[in-house]
């Protein structure tokens, strides 16, 4: 019944976890709480804010719109997932370093994770697609023009490797 | 902002979802994309006992084109039907709403199904399944009936789907005539969000550029979107020139029984409808004059 343990197996950036939820549990707080995968940011909790957005089967959905128990048998890409395999950041992740695009840093885990998003699918985004992607995440800070510039910039070095 | 405890269980197919709706009855949920309803249940607005998913029923999952209708299965996520082009070419307002619905994450999870069934007074693909005059099928057990979109809102977040009946596919009819155009506008406070007013038309013309068809309807502040078919019939015949238009939008938006909240006066509201559905019926004429007759 409702305090009833359920089963899950969920493949987390490459690594198969195993794992024993309530189903009133939602993903981002299993990921949080249980994983330690601490990246992934909790906000609104209600789907507004886009702070916890994930990669589920390598499309961006916002986590904390999803019970734990519902990614059984799907794949599930946090922020932490998003770094090169040595732990070295990525070219989206050194571009946000290299164009300001942060500055207290809360929206920046789901801003990547909903620009890898595009760019995995959009490699050559335009300024309008950029802002489309980023359009379901809050910052209060930066006022994006510098998120957009740091997408980008990301971009193009995709495009270009060793230029830049 | 946590759930209260629910218990849950994952169904296989949807016979096996409406034996757990009619053996836990209104104490029970459907879940499909969840995003409006997690939320709720986040804060309480709502605590199902029990949530059966539906998330895994592959046959609740397809685009099919037909020669007049689309069908769309109950959990397909609005982003495949966004995406899909066949689709596009002939029930177009379907991708030019999902313009206005939420966010990419968000349409990567919500599905058709689950926005009309949750029939949210602004939400923007009840107010395309009342314009397209769609049908959809709901299934309990071994039974399953068609009901038409102008049957089925009844008003803020109820249809007339029954506790035990699980939404299975929504038909929506394509129009035959070549020269078809569409389109949908809404106001809201920020992109993504549910509607202040949204409107939307359909109309075909023919090779002289008079029209032989309209559809349009209005949504967003009153209690369910509505088309309007009794006052687009008085539109064909017309070129659409700009007075039968206004006047058609103008008596349409009178029609509805808008009300004021914080964000908009009913008054407010009530004047923006007449402006969109204008801008709709406007948009949807040009889009379909610039199809070339055929010949």
């Amino acid at each position: 019944m409702a305090d009833d343990l359920y089963p899950i197996a969920v493949e987390v950036n490459g690594v198969a976890r195993r794992s024993q939820v309530l189903p009133r549990v939602s993903l981002v707080d299993w990921l949080r709480e249980e994983l330690r995968l601490t990246g992934t940011h909790v906000g609104c909790e209600h789907g507004i804010c886009g702070a916890c957005s994930i990669l589920l089967d390598g499309e961006p959905v916002r986590s904390c719109l999803m019970y734990a128990v519902q990614a059984d048998g799907h794949r599930v890409t946090t922020v932490e997932g998003l770094a090169n395999p040595d732990g070295s950041l990525s070219v989206l992740q050194d571009s946000f370093c290299e164009a300001h695009g942060l500055q207290c840093g809360y929206c920046t885990p789901g801003m990547l994770i909903a620009a890898q998003g595009l760019l995995d699918t959009t490699p050559q985004p335009t300024e309008e697609q950029i802002r489309e992607a980023i359009g379901g995440n809050l910052c209060r800070c930066t006022g994006y023009q510098q998120i957009v510039d740091a997408i980008q910039l990301a971009a193009d070095r995709l495009a270009a490797p060793g230029k830049s | 902002m946590k759930a209260a405890p629910f218990s849950y269980v994952r169904a296989g197919s949807v016979a096996e979802a409406c034996e757990w709706l009619r053996r836990d009855g209104p104490d029970a949920k459907l879940i499909a994309g969840g995003q409006s309803l997690v939320p709720m249940m986040a804060m309480r607005l709502t605590r199902p006992r029990r949530l059966i998913d539906i998330n895994e029923i592959a046959a609740l999952k397809f685009v099919a084109i037909e020669a007049a209708a689309a069908r769309t299965g109950a959990c397909t996520r609005q982003c495949v039907v966004e995406r899909d082009d066949a689709l596009a070419m002939r029930a177009p307002l379907l991708r030019q709403a999902l313009a206005w619905v939420g966010h990419t994450q968000t349409r990567n999870r919500g599905t058709v199904g689950g926005s009309l069934v949750h029939a949210d007074p602004a939400a923007e693909l009840p107010l395309v399944a009342q314009v397209l005059g769609a049908t959809l099928v709901l299934r309990s057990g071994r039974r399953a009936r068609r009901v038409p979109a102008v049957e089925f809102f009844t008003g803020p977040l109820m249809t007339s789907a029954r506790p035990e009946e699980c939404l299975e596919e929504i038909r929506w009819p394509v129009w035959p005539e070549s020269r078809t155009g569409s389109a949908f506008t809404e106001v809201s406070r920020r992109h993504g969000d549910f509607a202040l007013v949204a409107a939307a038309a359909q109309v075909a013309l023919d090779e002289e550029g008079r029209c032989v068809r309209a559809s349009f309807g209005i949504g967003g502040g009153g209690s369910a979107p509505r088309a309007f078919p009794r006052i687009a019939k008085r539109l064909v015949g017309t070129r659409l020139e700009e007075q039968p238009v206004k006047d058609a939008a103008r008596e349409a938006a009178g029609e509805m029984d808008f009300f004021g909240d914080l964000h908009a006066a009913a008054d407010y509201r009530k004047h923006l409808a007449a402006v969109l559905a204008e801008r709709a019926l406007r948009a949807a004429r040009a889009q379909a004059r610039a199809i070339a007759v055929e010949g």
